[in-house]
């Protein structure tokens, strides 16, 4: 789950992770009203969740309370297409309006998950206010980082052992230490997969302050992070994405194509997306209804593939191991015979009761095309959108 | 005989509702001992014919079990395998997903100390079926004894490349679901060391996701390995950025793309299969080459 960058910033501040005075506002006269009280100059910065907003024209300097309020009024209510955000972009529901910061430098902070070490590590780096993956790859010298080895917790020579690298000495030592030990500690407390600071700025009159935070929430982590989970803001997701949630299928994504794919398991949806584009077709969607044994369940996740008018054929790949394919049958033969599902649909099934489950199929009477195996199926999909 | 699983599997099941009751019932009718079940107040009961007790630690010392499988809630999950590896267990392993990776960290730590191998979490499991040994989810009825060893992050997609191997006549040594969280016990290049080691196993069927670095590690083991690997990476065409259902696979950096760990694989002497479909039928074009099938 993403945070807001004034949602993080908010969260880091009560870490004790320095940030720029300034306060989220959702009306242009709010925006003018925090520049007025900010002393007139600011920073403007819509609120989406995506990079590259800068480069977009998703922030904006305002040298009085009135541009602020010219800027916002720009903003809000727009979308932002970046980089990131994909072609239709991210609404801009709320800009974040922030005290302007002479920078002397920019820094690169976060914490990540290092699967290989298996445990979280501190990634610093002197290159900040670029993506860091860039900078890993031109010049890997220049991050450094440090694990967080869950028996003893991050230590304060690891703290200095960062500043020091990244050139954080002389008075900026302690405050650099304090920071990045604070954010550690909120990465650790709320369950962050990722805590980025980029860039952390030291500023002209030599102090450090976090410029921009991402931080992002392990979703597995919902049920004792409640107080951020309630931050989310589902107006940033695809709609289709957040009707897919609220019918409880998880684990939907919206792609570019026009074959609806409805899968169980991650791996072979992953995989049925692939043997699509290697039969020359496009998937539609990336879905994986996991081990539902209930067809209510199943024909909720076909009604909106069906619904999604990007969809000319669906493609139901399903290899029951704990998900019963009798049961996936039975939904699928309710959402066609509901006329859910108008589209030609193709059906492969394997597994656990396959048997039982082609039966009710045939029994149907529904025109439903059968594959016999994963290629098949594929082909039969991208035969059916041509 | 395969790996992780044999003759002499005595399987404890942590977590016994609903779903580890159903699983007690499909290890029992394929022929798998298990000999305990274990949820805290219930211990001294019986449920489906499985004695209950109440701690792994009885389920070792009165029934001499040497593997568990885990379904407790994955609130909780990080606490069963700790104390399945505090009781001695050699092989855990974790069917339950959801588990936060901050608990996984913890237990990860601690196993390093410990002589208990994990597989999993978010894992189908371990299938030897030449000893018809199950410890997992997996539909039994598409394995079938033989040389091949068969390693994924997914569950579905292992069922998958084992029935395409059936389907040709070619048998499994034992399948490895190592699972799809970014913090698993065993990795991929571990499962291959024990497959390595296997006399059972001539030959192995990797198949990785998009997302980490855990197949360019498993492709530098593959360069000492004596033993054929045939790969597939999932997600070829997937999007970057966006999570696809496994919290490891997201793509983030190059070295998390399908064309980086293909292209890893492939230097390492692996044989890549570009399309799903394929993965059977390239297996018994590297057995026939290497005069193993």
């Amino acid at each position: 789950m993403k945070l807001h960058e004034y949602q993080a910033k908010e969260l880091l501040a009560r870490y004790g992770v320095p940030v720029p005075k300034g306060r989220v506002a959702r009306t242009p006269e709010e925006a003018e009203q925090v520049a007025a009280e900010l002393g007139g100059k600011a920073v403007v910065k819509a609120q989406v969740h995506a990079g590259g907003r800068g480069k977009a024209g998703g922030i904006k300097l305002a040298a009085t309370p009135v541009e602020a309020r010219a800027a916002a009024q720009a903003l809000l209510g727009t979308r932002l297409v970046t980089h990131q955000s994909g072609p239709a972009g991210q609404p801009i529901d709320a800009v974040l309006v922030e005290e302007q910061t002479d920078i002397a430098r920019e820094l690169y902070l976060a914490v990540i998950i290092d699967s290989a070490r298996g445990m979280p590590v501190v990634i610093a780096s002197a290159a900040g206010g670029m993506e860091i993956e860039e900078v890993a790859e031109a010049h890997p010298e220049r991050i450094f980082s440090e694990p967080i080895d869950p028996t003893v917790g991050f230590q304060p020579f690891q703290a200095r052992a960062l500043a020091f690298a990244t050139g954080l000495d002389g008075d900026l030592n302690r405050p650099a230490v304090a920071a990045i030990t604070n954010l550690v500690g909120a990465a650790l407390e709320c369950d962050g997969s990722l805590a980025e600071i980029n860039p952390l700025a030291v500023t002209a009159d030599n102090r450090i302050v976090a410029l921009d935070a991402k931080f992002n929430v392990d979703d597995n982590a919902d049920y004792r992070q409640q107080a951020l989970f309630g931050l989310a803001d589902t107006a940033q997701d695809e709609p289709i994405e957040v009707r897919a949630r609220d019918a409880g299928i998880e684990n939907y994504v919206k792609l570019g194509g026009n074959i609806g794919c409805m899968v169980n398991g991650a791996g072979l949806a992953m995989a049925t997306m692939d043997a699509i584009q290697f039969e020359g077709g496009m998937p539609a969607n990336f879905l994986d209804i996991g081990t539902q044994n209930d067809p209510a369940a199943i024909k909720a996740a076909l009604e909106i593939i069906g619904a999604d008018p990007d969809v000319r054929a669906v493609l139901v790949n399903i290899f029951g191991g704990l998900a019963r394919t009798d049961v996936i049958a039975e939904g699928v033969v309710l959402a066609k015979r509901e006329g859910l599902i108008p589209q030609p649909t193709v059906v492969r099934l394997a597994g656990t009761n396959v048997e039982a489950g082609m039966k009710i199929l045939d029994d149907s009477g529904l025109d439903l095309l059968r594959a016999d195996g994963f290629a098949e199926a594929a082909r039969m999909a991208v035969a059916a959108v041509r | 005989m395969g790996v992780l699983l044999d003759e002499q599997t005595r399987v404890v099941i942590q977590g016994f509702g609903g779903a580890g009751q159903r699983e007690a019932r499909n290890c029992i009718a394929y022929g798998t001992a298990v000999v305990c079940g274990v949820t805290p107040g219930r211990g001294g009961q019986e449920i489906e014919g499985v004695p209950i007790r109440n701690t792994v630690q009885q389920a070792v010392n009165e029934f001499g079990a040497n593997v568990s499988l885990i379904f407790v809630p994955a609130a909780f999950a990080a606490d069963a395998i700790l104390e399945a590896a505090d009781a001695g267990i050699p092989v855990a392993i974790c069917i339950t997903e959801g588990i936060p990776t901050r608990d996984m960290v913890g237990v990860k730590r601690y196993l390093r100390s410990s002589g208990t191998t994990l597989i999993g979490p978010n894992c189908p499991g371990v299938m030897t079926p030449g000893a018809r040994a199950r410890a997992g989810i997996m539909p039994p009825d598409v394995y079938t004894p033989g040389n091949v060893g068969v390693i994924s992050r997914s569950g579905t997609l292992v069922y998958e490349a084992v029935d395409q191997l059936t389907r040709l006549g070619i048998g499994q040594s034992s399948s490895v679901g190592v699972g799809g969280d970014p913090i698993i016990g065993t990795s991929q290049r571990e499962a291959l060391a024990l497959f390595e080691a296997d006399t059972d196993t001539a030959a192995v069927v990797m198949i990785g996701e998009i997302g980490g670095t855990a197949e360019q590690e498993a492709a530098e083991y593959i360069k000492q390995m004596s033993k054929p690997v045939v790969a597939f990476i999932a997600g070829a065409t997937a999007p970057p950025g966006r999570r696809m259902g496994h919290a490891g696979a997201i793509i983030a950096g190059k070295a998390g793309t399908a064309q980086a760990k293909q292209a890893a694989l492939m230097e390492a002497g692996a044989t890549v299969v570009q399309s799903p479909s394929q993965i059977g039928v390239t297996t018994r074009e590297v057995l026939k080459a290497r005069g193993l099938a």
